[in-house]
Parts: structure tokens; C-alpha cells; sequence
């Protein structure tokens, strides 16, 4: 965790040597944006909603202390206990401690990518205490020993026959069995048996509601409501920029979250938790780990708008190519490339660098994140403070130095282009040059066009 | 109206085919064009490369060369939008501003500022077009099929004034080639199974020239293209819209 991984080109390298997978990997992705696209061009107001999304999410970021003050009074009004996080380490030792106070031992965690940011399976296998995550496609990954590759789909990199091996190895399936029918009651009769006996439910949160202090959890599985009605204790956990002021505004959010993430409506399950039943516990957990700061950084601050519909994931030809892995961040794609530098900028500084800024991350954001205009000024952050190679920041000053003179730029570029007509096996050596690997280059003109125009002028 | 002509350096060095054509095609429709001599590059490669600190005498020079023109019109949406978006001189930005305003690329020139309602062009040839991003998407030179917004498109609607050319459609209408300018070579691996994926999606629908409103996107796009030696040719906007002229 604190060693640097694997640089984002080099494990998208290696994820693009099988090709065939790759290529039904975008396919699948790209289906899912297909699918998004029909169903939000059904909505005539989409470009209203999102700027009304946009604005909501805005003014409770400008007045995120009040809200949070509000949602919890209202909690606590309603019965719920509520903890204050600072960063991920004070996070998992709370619910540790909620855990112990109960002696639990078996706990059911419906979908949540803060716990995944804040490693609470990592911690608490480490106390001693198994986690069953029951979102079929975390529960997947769990059993394979991996991470999520993608916020909502989080099996999306895994294919059915892979599933059909690992449920053999761990559920006990017909080996070679790949039908997702039967998979799928397999996993349902396994994790019926983990609800059934859990002590205590932990569930993410999709939206707090400031005036009443209920959450909202959306699941397709309604895997968060059999965890939290059957145990006796229901821990929800919470980054602070999951606020909204008004239950109304769910109308906006519920509209755009299932629509823009798999071309649903909405999904199957949008639940409401407000109280603890009768001789139950509610705790709700808000958890900052860096997001005051990323608050207080300007350019980066809307950012914490994110509903976490995976739109940008889908529509990028990037993460299309290169797989959720090669992000090396509990969220990938687009939106973790500008909230993991935040995180750490060290072990991240790669991240912003991995996208062409084509923008339709930025065109297809409900919320109307910049997330392109945010990796470009993510770049001018890291190169700023030093974290990229010192051979790229030399080349850039030269550069800058002969583009910034037209005598320095024509010398240069004519010089250039007769080395490229007299040594062309050196600008195609593939190791010198990554440009040659796959492509060949532009043939070089005798004659640049302003060598053309000054004998030819301007003439007609 | 005075014009000045914005040639992207790596187009003034590897493509002057590319600025002859525009520059024939402005010609055409009766405009007076200059091309300065002191411009040399926007400053987008350092800027996308995370140094942008190091682009303030490109800038000066930028504005030095293209100062007190009525309208700066180049054949590449993305320096367009680059110039567009970052061009600043503490010591001279009303003029910044100015050229900021100035600034178009050709397709949205012809369409939105001449207004031209016919092109005498003729090319009867199977034709499809390559959105470049930062055209598409950052200046808005058509409809992005992510957003819910009516169709338009300024390239199609100018491509479509030219006689015999028989426009294809695409499975993936926008999708970014995977130039990048320097991703190209940082992430050569995923740059060029994105590019591989928009050729795939030209021979599909048997199309036997590519054209595009940036030139970059194309020489990524070629250099895949001629090595695997594919019966695709590979034309920049300008040269199709003159064709024939």
C-alpha cells in the first residue's frame, strides 16, 4: 500500500497484450455507455437536470459545515449514533470498535467504495474478523483476492467462465459451469446463509439527507436492506460530500444516478434508512480522509460532486483499454485520476497523465465535473512540485526554449527534417523512439510551408 | 476583413500540404490572408504536458505575430482551443484577450463567420470523418453523443457541400483516436489500440479516405495506418474542401 505501483502505461501494457480481452472489454463497457445513451436522450430536460444537479451539489459544498452540522443533529434526533472520521485509519478503527463493543464476528458489508479507499476489509482481517461483502460482483473479486476494477460494475474485467472457476473453487459449483443463471442462485444461496447469520451490516452511502438525517442506499441486489434488517446493528459509512440539504432533491439525483451509470431507470432498490428499529443500532460514520482538502484546493474542489454513476469509467476510451487495475486507486477511470492525487500525489503522479483530454468524461458527468480541465491542472500541480521525470521536465525547456523564437523553430525544424530524410532507421529505432513501435512516421517534406510561402508569397 | 493564417508547427513542418490547401480555400472565397512569419507554436505541448509555467514566451511570441488581425483561422481545433483557453500575458493581456476572441478554427470560420453556403469542391470518393476531441468537444464544432443536445455538426455540413463525396456513417461517431500529443508516447500501448479501434471502425464501413479537422489525430492515425500498408488514405479538412478548386 505505501510502496509505489505499477506506473498506469506500463499495467495498461500488460493488460493490452491480450487482445481479445480487451477488445470485449471496451465492447462491454461501450455497451453499457450504448445503453445510457438511449435512455438519457429519452429525458428532453438531461442538460437541465444536470445543471441542476450541478448547482445543488454545489451550494452544499459552499456550505458543507452547516449541512453536516444539520444531518447531524437530525441523526441524532432519529436514534442514530453518529462518529466523526478524520482519515481512512480513524474510520476503520471506529467501526472496529463498534464491532468489538458487540463482539461480532460475522459482518455483512453491502457495496461501499469508501470502505474499499479506507481498506477496512485489509484492517479488520488483520483484527481478526472476516468481512463477507454481499454486491455479487464485490463478492467476486473478494473471493478471487482482488480489487474493484469499477465502481458500479466491480467484476466487470472478470468473465462468466472465471466466475464459473472461482464460485468452484469457493461455493462448491459444478466445475466448468459458466451459465450466469446458475451462478448467480449459487450466490444468492451462499450469501442468503452469510445474512441470515451476520451480527452486524455495513452499508455505504449513495445520498445524506441534510434536513431529516436519513441516507439513501441504491442497490440492484437489495443486498443493503437484507444486511440491515436482519442484523441487529446497521453501520453506515459516509464521506463527508455525500450531502444533499433536501429529501426533494432526490428527485433530481435518483433521476440522473441509475440512468447515467447502467441505463436503468433507477435502481431496483433506492432505500431509505432514517431510524434504528426497535432494539437495534443505528451508526452512521462520516469519514473526511482528504476531502477538506480537496474543498479547499480551487481548481480541484467540484470534484467532490461526484455521485459515483461511473459514466466516465464506460465513456473512456482509456480505461476502455487499460482496465480499472492499471489505476491502482480504489476508484479508477477518470474521476480517480483527480481524486487519487489528492490522496497521495507521490504514489498518483501518473494518473492525470493517462488521459488523452478528449473531455467526453467532462460531456457525459451528470454533475457537470470539469474532470478534463482538472487533469490538466492536475498535471501543472505535479509537475510543480516535482513529480515527474527530471529527462521530461529537460526536454520541455529545450522545447519551450526553440518554440519560443522563429529563427531557434525554423532552424530546428529544418535541421530535423533532414535528419529524418538522411537517418530514418533512427527516428523508427522502436526503443528510442515509442512513436515507431506501431506507427511509422509523416514522410518529411523538403519544404515547410513557410519556405513555401515566402517563395510564393501570398500570391493568388 | 484582415485574416491571418495560424499554421500548427507540426503542420508548417510535416504537412505544409495542409496549410497550402487552407490557405488556397480561404484565397478562394475571396478573403485577404496573411500568414505572419513570427508564429512559431501555441505552447499546447508543454501546457498538456504539465508545463504550461514554460509557455509564456510562446505566448508573447504568439501575440507578437498575431496581434491586430480581425480573425486568426487555423486547420486544427485543438491549438484553436488551446490558444482559446490558455493564451496569457500578465504584461499584455488585453491584447491576449483579443486574440483569445479571434481565434477560429477553419470549419466553424466557414460556417459561423463567412457563412459560406456552397464550396465548388468536388471529390466522389468514400469519405470518413474523424472528430477531433478537442474540436468537437471544446469548441464545439458539433454535437457530442454524450450530451442531449440537437445534432450539428460544422465539419458534416460543409463536407456535405461537396460534390460526389459520399460521407459513412460510424458504429463510434466521437470517440478519441488516442493522439493525446505527448500520450501518444507515454501510453504508446493504449494510444495505438485507440487508434487501431477508430481504423477498424473506417474499414468497416468501407471507407477509403479518412478526414479530420486536426492534423494530429491523422498522423497518428497514418502512422498506423502505413504500417500495416491499409488502403486508406489519410486527408486533413482543408485539402478535401479543395479539392478540385
Amino acid at each position: 500500500m505505501h510502496t509505489k505501483p505499477i506506473p498506469h502505461a506500463e499495467a495498461a501494457s500488460a493488460f493490452l497484450e491480450n487482445k481479445e480481452r480487451v477488445q470485449w472489454h471496451d465492447e462491454t463497457l461501450w455497451f453499457v455507455r450504448y445503453k445510457r445513451d438511449k435512455i438519457v436522450n429519452e429525458i428532453p430536460e438531461w442538460e437541465q437536470l444536470r445543471d441542476l444537479a450541478s448547482q445543488i451539489k454545489d451550494h452544499t459544498l459552499s456550505q458543507l459545515d452547516q449541512y453536516l452540522g444539520q444531518f447531524e443533529a437530525a441523526a441524532i434526533a432519529n436514534g442514530v449514533t453518529v462518529h466523526w472520521a478524520a482519515d481512512a485509519a480513524d474510520h476503520n478503527r471506529i467501526v472496529h470498535s463498534i464491532l468489538a463493543k458487540h463482539k461480532a464476528q460475522k459482518i455483512v458489508k453491502s457495496k461501499s467504495m469508501l470502505t474499499e479507499e479506507c481498506h477496512l476489509n485489509e484492517y479488520l482481517e488483520t483484527q481478526g474478523i472476516e468481512v463477507v461483502d454481499t454486491d455479487l460482483g464485490e463478492r467476486i473479486v473478494q473471493l478471487n483476492k482482488e480489487m474493484p476494477s469499477h465502481i458500479v460494475l466491480p467484476a466487470i474485467h472478470i468473465k462468466k467462465e472465471e466466475v464459473g472457476e472461482i464460485f468452484h473453487q469457493h461455493l462448491g459449483t459444478e466445475k466448468g459451469a459458466s451459465d450466469p443463471l446458475y451462478l448467480a442462485l449459487a450466490a444468492r444461496e451462499h450469501l442468503r446463509q452469510k445474512f441470515l447469520a451476520a451480527d452486524i451490516a455495513i452499508t455505504g452511502v449513495n445520498f445524506a439527507v441534510a434536513e431529516t438525517g436519513a441516507i439513501v442506499v441504491c442497490t440492484n441486489e437489495g443486498n443493503a436492506d437484507l444486511g440491515a434488517h436482519l442484523a441487529k446493528v446497521h453501520i453506515a459509512c459516509m464521506g463527508i460530500e455525500k450531502l444533499i440539504p433536501r429529501t426533494e432533491h432526490l428527485s433530481v439525483f435518483l433521476r440522473m444516478l441509475a440512468r447515467n451509470a447502467t441505463g436503468q431507470n433507477i435502481t431496483a432498490y433506492s432505500s431509505h434508512f432514517r431510524k434504528p428499529q426497535p432494539g437495534s443500532e443505528m451508526h452512521i460514520v462520516i469519514v473526511d480522509n482528504g476531502r477538506t482538502t480537496q474543498l479547499g484546493r480551487e481548481a480541484f474542489r467540484n470534484s467532490l460532486k461526484c455521485i459515483r454513476c461511473g459514466a466516465c469509467l464506460n465513456t473512456c476510451p482509456v480505461y476502455r483499454r487499460s482496465g480499472g487495475h492499471s489505476y491502482h486507486n480504489a476508484t479508477a477511470g477518470p474521476i480517480g485520476a483527480i481524486l487519487a492525487p489528492n490522496l497521495d500525489m507521490r504514489k498518483n503522479a501518473d494518473l492525470p497523465f493517462a488521459s488523452t483530454l478528449c473531455g467526453s468524461c467532462t460531456d457525459v458527468c451528470p454533475v457537470k465535473i470539469d474532470i478534463h480541465n482538472q487533469l490538466y491542472q492536475w498535471r501543472q500541480v505535479l509537475t510543480q512540485e516535482g513529480h515527474v521525470p527530471a529527462a521530461k521536465a529537460a526536454g520541455m525547456k529545450v522545447m519551450a526554449g526553440v518554440l519560443a523564437s522563429p529563427a531557434r523553430y525554423s532552424f530546428a525544424g529544418k535541421w530535423a527534417r533532414k535528419l529524418l530524410r538522411w537517418f530514418p532507421s533512427l527516428a523508427l529505432n522502436k526503443t528510442f523512439n515509442p512513436w515507431a513501435k506501431q506507427r511509422d512516421l509523416p514522410a518529411p517534406p523538403k519544404e515547410s510551408f513557410r519556405e513555401w510561402y515566402q517563395k510564393n508569397g501570398g500570391s493568388k | 476583413m484582415r485574416v491571418a493564417l495560424f499554421i500548427p508547427c507540426y503542420v508548417d513542418q510535416f504537412y505544409p500540404q495542409v496549410a497550402i490547401a487552407t490557405l488556397k480555400l480561404l484565397q478562394h472565397l475571396g478573403l485577404e490572408v496573411h500568414y505572419p512569419m513570427q508564429q512559431t507554436c501555441c505552447g499546447q505541448p508543454m501546457a498538456n504536458g504539465g508545463f504550461e509555467h514554460l509557455t509564456h514566451s510562446c505566448n508573447s511570441n504568439f501575440i507578437k505575430a498575431f496581434d491586430g488581425y480581425d480573425y486568426i483561422v487555423s486547420p486544427s481545433g485543438s491549438c484553436v482551443l488551446h490558444v482559446k483557453d490558455h493564451l496569457h500575458d500578465h504584461q499584455q493581456e488585453t491584447k491576449a484577450t483579443q486574440i483569445r476572441q479571434r481565434v477560429y478554427e477553419l470549419c466553424e470560420f466557414l460556417t459561423d463567420i463567412v457563412q459560406v453556403q456552397s464550396i465548388k469542391a468536388s471529390f466522389p470518393k468514400k469519405v470518413a470523418l474523424h472528430q477531433g476531441c478537442h474540436g468537437q468537444r471544446g469548441l464545439k464544432l458539433a454535437a457530442s453523443t454524450e450530451t442531449v443536445v440537437p445534432w450539428f455538426s460544422k465539419p458534416v455540413q460543409l463536407l456535405k457541400m461537396v460534390e460526389g463525396l459520399e460521407l459513412v456513417d460510424l458504429d463510434r461517431p466521437d470517440e478519441c483516436c488516442g493522439f493525446g500529443g505527448t500520450f501518444c508516447v507515454t501510453e504508446e500501448a493504449v494510444s495505438s489500440a485507440m487508434g487501431l479501434s477508430r481504423i477498424a471502425d473506417y474499414a468497416k464501413h468501407d471507407a477509403h479516405v479518412v478526414t479530420g479537422t486536426d492534423m494530429s489525430c491523422l498522423m497518428h492515425q497514418e502512422g498506423l495506418i502505413k504500417r500495416r500498408k491499409l488502403n486508406m488514405q489519410i486527408l486533413h479538412i482543408s485539402e478535401v474542401l479543395a479539392a478540385g478548386l
